[in-house]
């Protein structure tokens, strides 16, 4: 467990249970997520991670327990964390700029004040000239992207990512791995990203969190160091990274069904 | 091959109205006219005008029934879709009168309000109501859990989120709801012509029923059937170009 | 909705709309509304008798035969467009012409040339229902899973065997679908043309009834047939719940 003190962590989980009528979703977790990092929930189905992802985000209640951002409770969304849906949740009827824009929308931002912001975020993510269309003419990765410069857009200071890059295929997931990273280290935010890929979250993270499902817990924290500050194309063949990846696997292994 | 289904179609059509025609000749009854006979009664009608005034009077309890089932219709149905108290209450009745022959309920309403526009109105709305508040209401409740999630992660207050995402996403089956509403408030207006009062195509029908004069019974038959198909046709055209891309899937009957 | 902690049945309210009707029959609010529990008395009484029966009889009997005929026409009229894609573009446009149209403006045709009786409703009934009912068994039968039947060819399967075994089951929820919007339609069928020709089943209780202002027997005869409309397409929907844990999400 990190010893790190309150003012380093973003996100501070402190012995969060999670309850549907007699099922435990989680049971007594606690975890913490330090400022401007990248860390990863990452386990198999049903241990949890998407639940705990959006008690953080104020989405879900804990049944008991508490979450603190920047040291303040958490009691519902706010406007100091933005979410990264795992199925876009676009408004099909919108176009691209309006999407963007919709979170400063329902914040009160005056039109052409959040146009403005939304352009600027659109062409971030690499999608300048989409601005008119339609999610129907997007593409999965184009949609998610949408996505992603929506959460950007309100300026949060923690994102927190559910999947965002299991809807799309694998090469696209690829190139939005590698353009997270730089996101990362442009931006200076704090990112909870979920995932049930090891080569994920070992690419992608600071910090791994491991976490197993019946009982849901926190059976491992990982943080990758060696290769942290090498070039995005030669991390994956990292030594480093290969031995992470088996190690995580051979944990989780037993508990795939 | 878009020729191919054009074709297709109008040889259809050919083999139908051909079929009636040689019925016609056969005779198939004294009271069967043939296809062309019936075109030139209505083309008679048509000439004279009469078939005008009296699609006016025909279509007065329409619309107005229309109207206000789309009205209440609409507005129930959201209160339904948005609050599972009122859902509880009222959905039973809707859904009773959705499987029960509503037309049952013309004669109560005749004892009721008589014979003349209030009770013909009544009738449309009648028919077309539980259709309308069960596809607005289930368009509401349906509205995608995730967008609506995506709408409080980002501070969206309950009236932003109905407002600005469960209507716009319920539109298209509400749509729906509202042609299938005036294809039933269609079945109403001619039932009450039928059965309450003829006024308007109802009494053509009688009329030229009593009198024999069976090509205008048909050619005014004809003329509803036909009138009815093509605006419920140009409906879903309508509905095709406003909503295309938000891809929702249609609610059965 | 939960009260007390309870969940409660779905159905529920009805029990609430029950106790108001039977107030406001009471309080006698209006004469055409008797209280409920008059009109249960008077249905008791009427049940057994000749004309109820008759009537009874008369309207079963149509909707039976109006129900039969437009699933053994239309099932097999489905099927044919399904898997004949001329067949289908030839009768696609008037079925879909048929399934918007307002039927009832043509009971006065089969009124006069079938006469007033069985007949005419018979044929007003089967117009009613089958027109759904050949839209979705053609929707099932296109939606089949092409993976099955090349699997089915694959393994070598005889044309009936595959019918049977496969096609017949992978089409069937869409089917039961249509058959229960169809039989729905039926009953409306079924009342609409004894309405309108108004001397035989229910449509003549009902004309006998309101001209003599008898509200208890007519409202009596009315809850008659809407339970057994509501019992139908209930029956008909658990039917096609415990097939459809297969049918794919459309």
């Amino acid at each position: 467990m990190s010893n790190q003190t309150t003012s380093v962590n973003a996100v501070e989980v402190r012995n969060v249970y999670k309850n549907y009528n007699e099922v435990e979703a989680l049971q007594d977790l606690s975890l913490d997520f330090p400022k401007g990092e990248l860390t990863s929930l990452l386990g198999p189905s049903g241990c949890g991670k998407t639940t705990l992802l959006k008690i953080i985000a104020g989405l879900i209640p804990a049944t008991s327990g508490e979450v603190k951002i920047n040291g303040k409770t958490v009691t519902g969304p706010g406007p100091d964390r933005a979410f990264v849906f795992q199925d876009f949740a676009l408004l099909p009827w919108a176009n691209v700029i309006r999407n963007v824009s919709f979170g400063l929308e329902l914040r009160g931002v005056a039109k052409s004040e959040r146009e403005a912001i939304a352009e600027k975020y659109i062409a971030d993510v690499g999608l300048a000239g989409f601005e008119q269309k339609f999610p129907h003419q997007l593409s999965g990765g184009m949609r998610q992207r949408v996505g992603l410069a929506r959460a950007l857009s309100v300026d949060a200071e923690v994102l927190l990512m559910d999947e965002p890059f299991s809807a799309v295929d694998e090469q696209t997931r690829r190139k939005f791995q590698e353009d997270l990273l730089n996101l990362v280290k442009n931006e200076n935010k704090t990112f909870l990203f979920v995932t049930h890929s090891i080569e994920e979250a070992v690419y992608l993270s600071d910090q791994i969190a491991l976490l197993l499902p019946r009982p849901s817990r926190v059976s491992e924290i990982i943080r990758p160091s060696g290769f942290r500050h090498k070039d995005i194309d030669s991390i994956r063949r990292d030594s480093e990274y290969l031995d992470i990846v088996d190690r995580i696997w051979d944990s989780l292994r037993t508990y795939v069904e | 091959m878009r020729y191919r289904a054009l074709s297709l179609k109008f040889l259809s059509s050919v083999l139908i109205f051909g079929a009636w025609e040689v019925a016609g000749r056969v005779p198939v009854s004294f009271a069967f006219p043939t296809f062309l006979e019936s075109m030139s009664a209505l083309w008679a009608l048509t000439i004279e005008g009469t078939i005008f005034t009296a699609y006016a009077e025909t279509l007065k309890p329409l619309v107005v029934g229309v109207l206000i089932s789309a009205f209440f219709g609409i507005g129930l149905g959201l209160w339904i879709g948005l609050s599972k108290k009122f859902d509880w209450f009222v959905s039973p009745i809707f859904i009773v009168m959705q499987s029960a022959p509503l037309a049952a309920l013309i004669p109560l309403l005749i004892m009721v309000y008589g014979i003349g526009l209030t009770s013909k109105v009544f009738v449309v709305c009648i028919m077309a109501m539980p259709v309308i508040v069960l596809n607005t209401s289930g368009a509401v409740r349906n509205t995608s859990a995730s967008i609506i999630e995506m709408g409080k992660s980002f501070l969206g207050t309950r009236k932003e989120i109905i407002l600005k995402i469960i209507l716009p996403s319920a539109s298209p089956i509400i749509f729906v709801g509202l042609r299938l509403g005036i294809s039933a408030g269609f079945i109403g207006a001619i039932l009450s012509e039928l059965k309450i009062t003829p006024t308007g195509v109802g009494d053509i029908i009688s009329y030229s029923r009593s009198t024999a004069d069976y090509p205008s019974m048909y050619a005014a038959i004809f003329s509803i059937i036909l009138l009815a198909v093509l605006f419920l046709n140009v409906l879903e055209r309508i509905e095709i170009m406003v909503f295309k891309g938000i891809n929702k899937g249609l609610v059965a009957d | 909705m939960k009260l007390f902690g309870y969940q409660l049945p779905a159905m529920s309210s009805l029990l609430i709309w029950g106790l108001l009707w039977e107030i406001v029959g009471q309080v006698e609010l209006t004469f055409f509304l008797p209280a409920l529990s008059e009109i249960f008395v008077t249905l008791s009484e009427i049940i057994t008798t000749k004309p109820f029966i008759k009537a009874l009889s008369e309207t079963g009997q149509a909707f039976f035969l109006g129900t039969f005929y437009s699933v053994t026409v239309g099932i097999p009229v489905g099927i044919l467009m399904g898997k004949n894609q001329f067949i289908d573009e030839l009768l696609l446009p008037w079925v879909n012409v048929f399934l918007s149209a307002p039927l009832t403006a043509l009971v006065p045709v089969l009124m006069i040339l079938f006469g007033f009786g069985l007949k005419s409703i018979v044929i007003t009934t089967t117009l009613f229902a089958i027109w759904i009912i050949i839209l979705n068994t053609r929707a099932g039968v296109k939606q089949i899973n092409p993976s099955l039947v090349e699997m089915a060819q694959s393994f070598g399967a005889k044309p009936m065997d595959a019918f049977l075994k496969i096609y017949f089951w992978a089409a069937l929820p869409e089917i039961l679908s249509g058959v229960r919007i169809g039989f729905i339609r039926a009953v409306k069928g079924v009342i609409i043309g004894q309405l309108l020709i108004s001397i035989v089943g229910f449509g003549a209780l009902f004309e006998l009834y309101s001209s003599q202002f008898l509200m208890s027997h007519f409202w009596a005869v009315l809850l008659v047939l809407f339970a057994m409309a509501f019992t139908i397409s209930e029956f008909l929907a658990s039917l096609e719940r415990r097939v459809s844990y297969y049918a794919s999400k459309r």
